[in-house]
């Protein structure tokens, strides 16, 4: 039986009834097992060197003990989502543009993560350059929701969430640009964090959208995503968009709320924008439920607004889609980008790059040609820079909601995990299932998706949770109480 | 066959001025690169060493940051200080989108709206004697990176990134130059100031310096603009300006001959001296500019331009009055001694007192900079010591040699090296100005030449030189010319 926290993890590695090599077979062998194609690059020698050295490392310098102070995470093998580079691990990005990358450095974040004891158990499937809401953009083909496979599990994310839902590794990394890490974490029934833009470091994170994406924890349970938040966070040298701002220890607050839980003094503002008809009914019931049970934990349930949340997801789409097309310009076929055939054979530069580019998958060919567009001389003013104008209104929308909450709540999504292939065909459909994710997004805010119930069909209904700019205290001390209110 | 070019009617006897602006790309002497700690400088690249001064960030991999190496905005700043810019405390960097394979990420980081340096000018001098002088003015001077290398061959081509990432400035000027001179003047100047602030390594061939030059005719008077060319990355001053003479006529012929000039990147080909077509501009390129996410807007505090600007270094012109109102030296002179801060620095190791000054800077800008420039030398690369022209600046001015003697000695160091009073001694290039040794000479010349001597004394004055002439023939040119037409004088006189 895997433990379930990382605590019960520790503790059993210092009775000696587990050992971090033994663990680290234990999810091979369930990942070997596993029909989910969560999986685009297993690290399995990677993986059992460190889970070796590790075991060796407890048993000989610490007594048998672990060092938890020094490595908060010894022996917890976790799943990196593929757009986190690792040197001499192939990060593909979920794309075949990348499908020969190794690439010669690693990810900040993931070197903290290793520092912290982690064992990288390897690189988890996505949507290609994490644009996507259901993981059926991926090169490497759709991953399936944990226990629907008929299902979505929901992306970009969407490997990290099925992964961690279905015991494949004891957490994962995601990346949340406008929901990445939320929804699927909502669809898989899991919790996941997006920090504020700026906690943590993005160098080595392969760019989508260079002012929207963040790195996360996805998890089992509020306080595991905690701690792993705090040993990915900090400032960066390397990262100019990395902030100053002090990490606290989050993990202690979530302890401390779930050992006296009360939202005495918690100010819970429901915007009125978030609940609009299209919701499904049983995810409406279950978020109103859990405001309820907030309310019941003494915290005040404050009507707020958000104005110009009507814009959010054709700002988003702007913004998102011109520093994509932006980002993505080095995949050219002369240093990155797998380079086919027919472009060997091209007589210009620019048939070289035709023929290089064309292999990118659909819904990245859509947004760079959208973004290209929106970039493009005499068209800047009208779209980027007014797109960049509106996200400022929102920004604000939020700043004055705070002063009058302490949180924001909301659906993740306004349904729960849809059918492979429901809404691939209409991008905008698509586009839609992020409709209250985006915003925090936009804002640069931490938000996150605690499971709170399941609807008929026994699938996993998330609530959102905002907070304002590195207020990550308040959002985990919110979560532990909606998770501790779900138990 | 009446011709119409900017609203006028043009013939072959119509004046044309040529609009010039220049763009100048100026490679930032910093240890690092501009956003990556990748080593910037590159001495001499080896086969080996291509593509080793590189970090994931400088090769563009995918999931790099740039961050910004703070020297760099340091020079940066001080080029805009001595420029006479207005440093804006706000800045930002954009993305340049191009394709080419040297360009790794598909897009420069560079600067659009917000450029570090704005509004600034330059004083030039120029002409025969430096007599003209004229400010031209500098729309902006923006930080930027630079792009790697490509190396064509038959069939393939090879990049090399070590020099992706190095720091620029482009320095950006008006359209106010009016012809290859003032053009010659103002990178002359420019590339003098930077490198008196040591921004710069200035190295010409290895590309510290480049130029871009934006070239076009108006009928003089006109206030329109005609169409410009683009000559791009012309790697010396004087092919500068021979590119803009030649492409300033080139565009004359093809007005003249009733077609238009079409605006496009041009390249200047200093053997056949003549510029040629590389890539139309017709289509406009669209770069996309837009803010880079990665590099949040950078602001500059007050003190710390006020300190910047409290540390600059004596610039050249103000070199310039300086060795004008404490050596004595003419505009001209001390203009071409200051227009290089080695050779400045030079001079003043050399030269001691007004008496001294003026001889040591007519050799050094003579006799010296020609032997110089035909080798190719800097003059710390040379055998030339200041100690040499000390000695030099003292012998002339004591009389011990003279001036064209002198110049016979600059040539022996140059080629030789040497302690000075030993060449003068080894040459026999001593003045004699001892008159028991000058007395029989004049005497001999007078007693030779009785007719001569007839007509002065009747009052042809003329006929001194004459026989300063023979006396100085008679010692081998080392009579000391002032010494020896004075004693002639007295002679013919007595």
């Amino acid at each position: 039986m895997i433990p379930s926290t990382v605590r019960e993890i520790h503790d059993a590695y210092d009775s000696g009834k587990l050992t971090p090599v033994e663990l680290t077979k234990q999810y091979f062998g369930r990942i070997d097992a596993s029909k989910h194609n969560a999986f685009i690059t297993l690290c399995k020698d990677r993986a059992l060197a460190q889970a070796e050295a590790m075991t060796a490392e407890l048993k000989n310098k610490h007594g048998g003990k672990v060092p938890r102070r020094e490595k908060s995470l010894f022996g917890i093998p976790m799943g990196i989502k593929d757009v986190q580079v690792i040197d001499g691990v192939r990060t593909t990005a979920g794309s075949k543009m990348l499908d020969n990358y190794i690439p010669p450095y690693t990810a900040t974040s993931v070197q903290k993560l290793e520092n912290a004891g982690v064992i990288t158990m390897g690189k988890l499937n996505m949507d290609e350059f994490a644009m996507g809401s259901s993981n059926e953009n991926s090169a490497y083909g759709p991953v399936l929701h944990p226990t629907h496979p008929d299902r979505v599990p929901g992306g970009s994310s969407g490997g990290s969430g099925t992964a961690v839902a279905a015991d494949l590794v004891f957490a994962a990394t995601g990346t949340d640009t406008g929901g990445s890490i939320r929804l699927p974490a909502s669809f898989c029934g899991i919790v996941g964090m997006k920090p504020t833009y700026g906690r943590i470091s993005r160098y080595g994170l392969i760019a989508f959208a260079s002012s929207l994406d963040q790195i996360g924890p996805m998890a089992k349970t509020v306080e595991d995503a905690a701690l792993i938040c705090q040993v990915m966070a900090g400032v960066d040298e390397l990262d100019e968009t990395s902030a100053e701002a002090p990490v606290e220890d989050w993990q202690k607050v979530v302890r401390d709320t779930a050992a006296a839980p009360s939202a005495e003094g918690l100010r819970v503002g429901v915007p009125k924008e978030y609940f609009i008809d299209g919701i499904e009914p049983e995810v409406k019931n279950a978020i109103e439920a859990s405001i309820n049970k907030l309310k019941a934990q003494g915290a005040a349930i404050v009507p707020i607004s958000l104005p110009h949340t009507k814009y959010a997801v054709s700002t988003y789409y702007v913004i998102a889609v011109s520093e994509a097309s932006s980002n993505l310009s080095r995949m050219d076929g002369v240093r990155f980008g797998v380079r086919p055939p027919a472009a060997l054979e091209a007589k210009t530069p620019a048939d070289f790059y035709k023929k290089v580019r064309a292999n990118f998958g659909l819904e990245v060919k859509r947004r760079i040609i959208l973004g290209t567009f929106a970039l493009s001389s005499g068209y800047y003013d009208a779209y980027y820079r007014r797109a960049a104008q509106v996200r400022r209104l929102m920004r604000e929308d939020f700043e004055k909601a705070f002063q009058q909450c302490d949180v924001i709540v909301s659906p993740v999504a306004p349904m729960t995990a849809f059918k492979l292939g429901e809404r691939s065909k209409n991008p905008l459909q698509m586009y839609l299932v992020d409709i209250f994710t985006i915003p925090a997004s936009m804002a640069g805010l931490p938000a996150m998706s605690v499971p709170i119930a399941k609807d008929a069909g026994g699938l996993s209904i998330g609530m959102h949770l905002i907070a304002s700019r590195f207020k990550e205290s308040t959002l985990f001390k919110a979560a532990a109480l909606v998770e501790g209110g779900v138990k | 066959m009446s011709i119409q070019y900017l609203g006028q009617q043009v013939d072959a006897n119509t004046e044309f001025e040529t609009v010039i602006g220049l763009e100048v790309h100026v490679q930032l002497a910093t240890e690092s690169k501009i956003f990556s700690q990748a080593r910037s400088r590159q001495e001499s690249v080896s086969e080996e060493a291509v593509n080793k001064n590189t970090t994931p960030v400088c090769t563009g991999h995918p999931g790099s940051l740039p961050s910004l190496n703070k020297k760099a905005v340091e020079y940066a700043v001080m080029v805009g200080l001595a420029t006479n810019c207005k440093i804006n405390q706000k800045s930002v960097f954009s993305r340049k989108h191009y394709f080419y394979p040297d360009s790794p990420k598909g897009y420069q980081i560079s600067q659009l709206e917000l450029p570090l340096n704005e509004h600034g000018y330059l004083d030039i001098e120029y002409g025969e004697q430096g007599e003209h002088s004229k400010r031209i003015g500098i729309t902006r001077i923006h930080m930027e990176e630079d792009a790697g290398k490509t190396v064509h061959f038959p069939g393939y081509s090879l990049v090399n990134l070590n020099r992706a990432g190095t720091p620029l400035v482009e320095v950006v000027s008006e359209p106010e130059m009016r012809s290859s001179a003032e053009a010659g003047a103002y990178l002359r100047k420019l590339y003098a100031i930077v490198t008196y602030l040591q921004v710069c390594d200035g190295n010409l061939q290895e590309g510290n310096f480049r130029c871009d030059a934006n070239v076009s005719i108006r009928p003089k008077g006109s206030t329109q603009l005609g169409t410009r060319t683009e000559i791009k990355n012309v790697n010396s001053f004087r092919f500068v300006e021979k590119a803009i003479e030649y492409e300033a006529e080139r565009q004359r012929q093809v007005i003249l001959s009733g077609d238009r000039v079409i605006q496009e990147t041009r390249l200047y080909d200093s053997q056949k001296n003549q510029t040629f077509s590389m890539r139309s501009k017709e289509e406009a390129e669209d770069y996309r500019y837009f803010p880079d996410p990665d590099l949040p807007p950078f602001e500059l505090k007050d003190a710390y331009i006020a300190k910047l600007r409290d540390g600059l270094p004596e610039l050249p012109d103000a070199k310039r009055d300086r060795f004008i109102e404490h050596f004595g030296l003419s505009k001209y002179d001390a203009g071409l001694i200051t227009s290089s801060k080695i050779l400045a620095n030079f001079y003043e190791e050399a030269a001691t007192d007004k008496g001294d000054a003026r001889v040591i800077a007519n050799l050094l800008t003579g006799e010296a900079s020609r032997l110089l420039n035909d080798a190719g030398q800097e003059i710390t690369e040379s055998k030339f010591t200041p100690k040499q022209f000390k000695d030099l600046g003292r012998a002339v001015n004591d009389k011990t040699i003279s001036i064209t003697a002198a110049k016979q000695v600059v040539g022996i160091l140059f080629n030789d090296g040497g302690d000075v009073d030993t060449v003068i001694e080894k040459a026999g290039l001593k003045q004699v100005s001892d008159t028991s040794a000058l007395e029989p000479i004049i005497d001999q010349i007078i007693a030779a030449n009785p007719n001569q001597v007839a007509e002065f004394r009747a009052g042809k004055d003329k006929l001194i030189g004459f026989f300063v002439g023979q006396a100085m023939k008679a010692t081998g040119g080392k009579a000391n010319p002032s010494l020896l037409q004075e004693m002639v004088i007295k002679k013919l006189k007595g």
